[in-house]
């Protein structure tokens, strides 16, 4: 097949440009290529300036996060094939500083994750170090989908509120939140509601849902937010209604 | 046989390919792993990830149909020399994982090794390395500082060169085909020495390579660079100490010496790099504490 595709690749290099512009490439066409074979293909054959991130090219290790067409999606996710009419713009997720060409800043968005403290919390009962922290595969049930979040950032780029306002802790964090909260061995969940349930976390969610619409692993954040507004709300009912009553 | 170690699968994939009873594709052959049998409540339950991956990169669903397969390179079970605390021969430069040989994978590495490496010598590598730099606040010794030195001055080098004749992905791809083609499933002494008089040739031309981006900021051509030259240290020494191993053992195996000889090879191969090049093969005894090499026998066989 010798047919060609043309991507029209967002460049920024902050040394030399004032303002990022797009580039065109031609690159052959291939039935069985993603998105990001094309980028390598131009990495190795045309133009070894031009950055991105990826790793393992199986929607696995969330590197590779980019508009495609205006859509958040890993570039590895997307074949050729279903772009043929027209020419593939690709441009670095939306609402993330632009660090370099398609790679974006990341910092804000750890530093979000680490503020739902990602981890168990025990408390003080069951040492996690000294002895097995059992579970049934019927608790493991109840978080395990939100353990699937590969990290990719997507649904920052999708939330129409991410764009609007760049302190709410947004969806993955929130989901990784709730993933935690809702695990039998973790008793943090106070200690996370100083975020989760503040002005910037849950409550800034409109439920538009496009966070669970992008995500290439069906981790369904907004499920987890509307979740977890239910049992927020109930939280605070019940220190109303029962004072002292944990 | 699919329930067979991946080395073992990968040599039977190899004899039927000779056999020529495998299926061509432009990627290379395959053959068909075929798991309908488990239904497709099992396969979600069990393998989500495997129907995911068929039907997204394969256009097959593995509950209606088999999934092609063939043998790749996965996973380095060698590496940076360290003891069991993860520390290396650099005072202060701690290794683990993938990129480390504490030896947990010995000459076949098991799956899911890759969760201890992580989670015991991940976790010893970090505080050690915590440690160190608590103890040793004045920053590195003269020795290393030296070392670090001549490490930059070589990548300076590499921004004002304007001569290299040598493309990333032109020397890559040779590296890949000569690692294949004589370090890979099964090896022999002629088809070991052609690779090691290859990457000694890709060596030489990888000086020549060029840099086209001089930028600061997010530069991953210079990553490109600098990680090619790190495989084709890491390939070197693979195929140097191959070389030598006159015997099969693990997932090193060679068609003129079919048995293990522990007489000879019951050692840790260490492949060093000083001045000389290629890198210099010794040995280093096996401490074995509960379990000595033996026979591998499966399914019936081991009965």
């Amino acid at each position: 097949m010798s047919e060609n595709v043309t991507l029209e690749v967002l460049r920024y290099r902050p040394e030399s440009d004032s303002e990022p512009q797009f580039q065109r490439y031609s690159v052959p066409f291939h039935d069985d290529w993603v998105v990001l074979d094309a980028l390598n293909y131009i990495k190795d054959h045309l133009d070894s300036t031009l950055s991105f991130r990826w790793s393992c090219h199986m929607a696995i290790c969330g590197s590779c996060g980019m508009m495609i067409n205006g859509e958040p999606r890993l570039a590895c996710h997307a074949f050729l094939r279903d772009y043929r009419d027209a020419v593939i713009r690709i441009e670095p997720l939306d609402h993330f500083p632009i660090e370099r060409d398609l790679v974006t800043v990341m910092d804000g968005f750890m530093d979000k994750l680490a503020s739902v403290k990602p981890y168990l919390i025990t408390n003080g009962k069951t040492p996690p170090q000294a002895v097995e922290n059992l579970q049934t595969p019927l608790q493991l049930m109840a978080f395990k989908q939100y353990t699937l979040c590969i990290n990719c950032m997507l649904c920052y780029a999708a939330c129409p509120q991410c764009g609007l306002d760049e302190s709410f802790v947004g969806p993955a964090a929130l989901a990784l939140a709730h993933r935690y909260n809702l695990d039998s061995r973790d008793h943090g969940q106070a200690q996370r509601a100083d975020v989760v349930a503040s002005n910037e976390g849950i409550w800034e969610c409109t439920f538009a849902g496009a966070c669970s619409e992008v995500c290439p692993k069906q981790v369904d954040p907004a499920a987890a937010i509307q979740q977890t507004k239910i049992s927020a709300s109930l939280d605070w009912f019940k220190a109303r209604l029962m004072p002292g009553a944990q | 046989m699919e329930l067979g170690p991946r080395d073992r699968l990968s040599q039977a994939f190899w004899h039927e390919q000779r056999k020529g009873r495998t299926i061509k594709t432009p990627y290379g052959d395959v053959v068909h792993l075929d798991i309908r049998h488990l239904g497709e409540k099992k396969i979600n339950e069990r393998l989500p990830m495997v129907r995911e991956l068929a039907h997204t990169y394969a256009g097959v669903d593995p509950v209606h149909a088999p999934i092609p397969v063939r043998p790749v390179v996965h996973y380095t079970m060698g590496g940076i020399h360290t003891d069991n605390h993860t520390a290396t021969l650099l005072p202060g430069l701690y290794a683990a994982g993938e990129c480390a040989c504490v030896s947990i994978n010995g000459a076949n590495r098991l799956g899911s090794n890759s969760l201890t490496e992580l989670l015991v010598f991940g976790a010893r590598a970090g505080r050690n390395a915590a440690a160190f730099a608590r103890a040793n606040p004045a920053g590195p010794m003269s020795g290393v500082q030296a070392g670090a030195e001549a490490v930059q001055a070589g990548v300076r080098e590499l921004f004002v060169r304007e001569d290299g004749t040598e493309t990333v992905a032109g020397l890559r791809k040779a590296m890949h085909d000569a690692i294949e083609n004589g370090a890979g499933i099964y090896r022999t002494e002629n088809s070991l020495q052609e690779t090691c008089c290859t990457l000694e040739k890709l060596r030489r031309r990888y000086r020549k390579v060029q840099l086209h981006d001089r930028s600061n900021v997010f530069n991953t051509d210079l990553i490109q660079v600098l990680e090619l030259g790190a495989m084709l240290q890491v390939a070197e020494a693979i195929a140097q100490s191959a070389a030598r191993r006159k015997e099969s053992r693990g997932s090193h195996q060679r068609l003129d010496h079919p048995e293990r000889d522990d007489t000879n090879y019951l050692k840790h191969s260490l492949a060093t790099y000083r001045r000389a090049e290629p890198p210099v093969v010794s040995y280093q005894d096996v401490t074995i504490t509960r379990s000595p090499p033996a026979k591998r026998v499966y399914g019936g066989a081991a009965a």
